[in-house]
């Protein structure tokens, strides 16, 4: 396979449960990295840097390359100290959005405002997977968790706006049914010069999934198609503003509780 | 007209159904056996409708799927 110099092939098969949307975007990462060879990005040259969750588990212990496996929430505060040490090396965050969003929150808004020359790789599954599915800061409204028996009743945060309002100077989201869209926004990020970031919906079916077949896909297989049918790909980067996400404050109808599934991608900010 | 060649690998895969849903000419199916781990493993049933879209070996979430041309021995796509 054209990955396998990028992979340690004695870990395989992957620890993500069945139809899990990380190995799809762990396969995205290695394929842009194998894509962007022309444009000197080097795997050799690169540190890939991961909290604690499922989407920890995407670089490490999968890619052959400078890997290091961090404390809950402290993925990027360890990138910046890679990045001071040695300003040559490409450092590229991967982890999930419990991770980044909410006990790291500040630090990624602070890399963000500190226009820090990091890659920061959000898998957005919507939930705290590992830990046994309980809601999480981006959880859709309405939808069931191990903690929300009756739906979710907090608008979740749109990282994408979070990231904007804190100086990104890339921002992108895209979904892991949107592959090849998804490469081209992770080489675009990993030629960005500044702070680039990337929401990447990936859908959790053991807990998001089994627990909402209705809305979100009763399949592993059916998740992933059904993010075809809710994805809106922006017409301009404006859209994002103006697009009523799920449940997030927006213009056109206020803090109400929407819980019609649509998602906004494409590249928002490309300073 | 191009011939494709498809490999799955059963020490990979885990019967998720991605690939079988996500087939434009459907030509993959689960099998109807179960392995010792419990998993239904996908399998190819008719190559020859391959278009070697790729769609399968990219949306494999195991990475067990790969898409070979087969007259000149690389990648499709």
């Amino acid at each position: 396979m054209i990955l396998d110099k990028y992979l340690r092939s004695e870990v395989f098969p992957t620890p993500f449960c069945q139809g899990c949307g990380h190995g799809i975007l762990m396969q995205a990462i290695l394929r842009a990295v194998d894509e962007s060879a022309s444009d000197g990005i080097d795997i050799d040259k690169m540190a890939f840097v991961s909290g604690i969750g499922c989407a920890a588990w995407i670089p490490s212990p999968h890619f052959a390359a400078d890997t290091l496996h961090t404390t809950h929430g402290r993925p990027i505060a360890f990138a910046t100290g890679i990045k001071l040490v040695n300003p040559s090396l490409k450092v590229v965050v991967v982890s999930g959005d419990g991770d980044l969003s909410a006990i790291g929150g500040n630090h990624l808004i602070h890399s963000a405002r500190r226009n820090l020359e990091l890659t920061v790789i959000c898998a957005n599954n919507s939930i705290y997977g590992m830990t046994g599915g309980q809601v999480a800061p981006t959880t859709p409204c309405g939808i069931k968790t191990a903690t929300t028996q009756q739906g979710s009743t907090e608008p979740p945060f749109d990282l994408c706006r979070l990231v904007w309002g804190a100086g990104a100077t890339y921002i992108a989201r895209s979904t892991v049914y949107h592959i090849r869209e998804l490469i081209k926004y992770l080489k675009n990020a990993f030629l960005h010069q500044g702070f680039s970031f990337i929401d990447v919906i990936s859908p959790c079916y053991t807990h998001f999934g089994r627990r909402n077949p209705q809305r979100a896909g009763a399949t592993p297989s059916e998740m992933v198609l059904n993010l075809k049918n809710i994805a809106i790909h922006a017409k301009s980067p404006q859209e994002l503003f103006t697009f009523p996400s799920v449940g997030t404050l927006s213009p056109p109808s206020g803090r109400t509780c929407n819980q019609k599934d649509r998602i906004l991608i494409g590249e928002f900010t490309t300073i | 007209m191009k011939e494709y060649s498809i490999t799955i690998r059963d020490d990979l895969c885990k019967g998720c159904a991605i690939c079988v849903e996500i087939c434009p000419k459907n030509i993959l199916a689960m099998s109807p056996e179960s392995t010792v781990s419990g998993y239904l493993l996908a399998q190819i049933i008719e190559v020859k409708k391959c278009i070697g879209c790729m769609e399968c070996e990219l949306h494999c979430p195991d990475l067990a799927i790969e898409v070979i041309d087969k007259n000149e021995k690389v990648p499709a796509g």
